[in-house]
């Protein structure tokens, strides 16, 4: 009973940085700050879904946190170039 | 509960939410690209590590198990954090998002019109290079 306080005060908490993140990403004066607000989403995604693992008590959600980790990090990369450069592939001519 | 062990991770994952939190406001409150980049990448890194370190002392005390999937998650978002945000911060700069207003100095400013200035020489080059080539 106590555990499953704690964990719910924990979720509560992610999900008020994640929201706290989401008014970065509407707000953001540059598109930068929304890329980097973006992967702090992604990041607090990730906690949360160790959170819930544990408030279920199931291992099954681990395969997802390696998951949405992959994804974020290869979006940002993504994104970080696309700012910089333009293309996110380059050709060689 | 069953076991009183548990505590510790239960504590960690509490503590890393909380770090969490204190990383979303600093990114909410703080003034451009490159002092958010420390919010966003340093204490949002170790509010998701603590999390993930709290489940692993979790399931390691009350079942038993051991997961190598958590450890590699562990690794993965250790090693690619900062990597995310030097990349991003590197694409403000050559972006040109303005710096805060309090900013002190700008030590990257010299080097990076040089290399811009290397760059476009370089591309010239290789244009008249080919021009002759052609010819």
């Amino acid at each position: 009973m106590i555990l499953e306080t704690i964990m719910i005060i924990a979720l509560c908490l992610l999900m008020l940085a994640i929201l706290a993140n989401l008014y970065r990403v509407v707000k953001g004066p540059s598109s930068a700050d929304r890329v980097q607000a973006l992967d702090s989403i992604g990041i607090n995604l990730i906690a949360s879904i160790a959170v819930y693992s544990v408030l279920l008590h199931t291992h099954a959600f681990f395969d997802l946190i390696l998951l949405i980790g992959i994804l974020s990090f290869i979006g940002t990369v993504a994104f970080a170039r696309f700012i910089e450069r333009g293309v996110v592939i380059e050709r060689k001519r | 509960m069953s076991g009183s062990g548990e505590v510790v991770g239960v504590i960690l994952i509490l503590i890393g939410a909380a770090i969490s939190l204190i990383s979303a406001i600093g990114n909410v409150r703080l003034p451009d690209v490159y002092t958010r980049s420390h919010a966003a990448s340093k204490s949002s890194t170790l509010g998701v590590l603590c999390t993930l370190v709290g489940t692993l002392l979790y399931f390691v005390i009350s079942d038993g198990y051991f997961s190598i999937r958590l450890i590699l998650g562990i690794v993965f978002v250790f090693l690619t954090a900062p990597v995310a945000a030097h990349v991003i911060c590197r694409a403000a700069y050559r972006h040109q998002v303005p710096l805060a207003e309090g900013t002190a100095q700008d030590e990257l400013k010299d080097y990076y019109m040089e290399n811009e200035n290397i760059d476009n020489k370089a591309n010239l080059i290789e244009k008249e290079v080919k021009l002759q080539v052609t010819e």
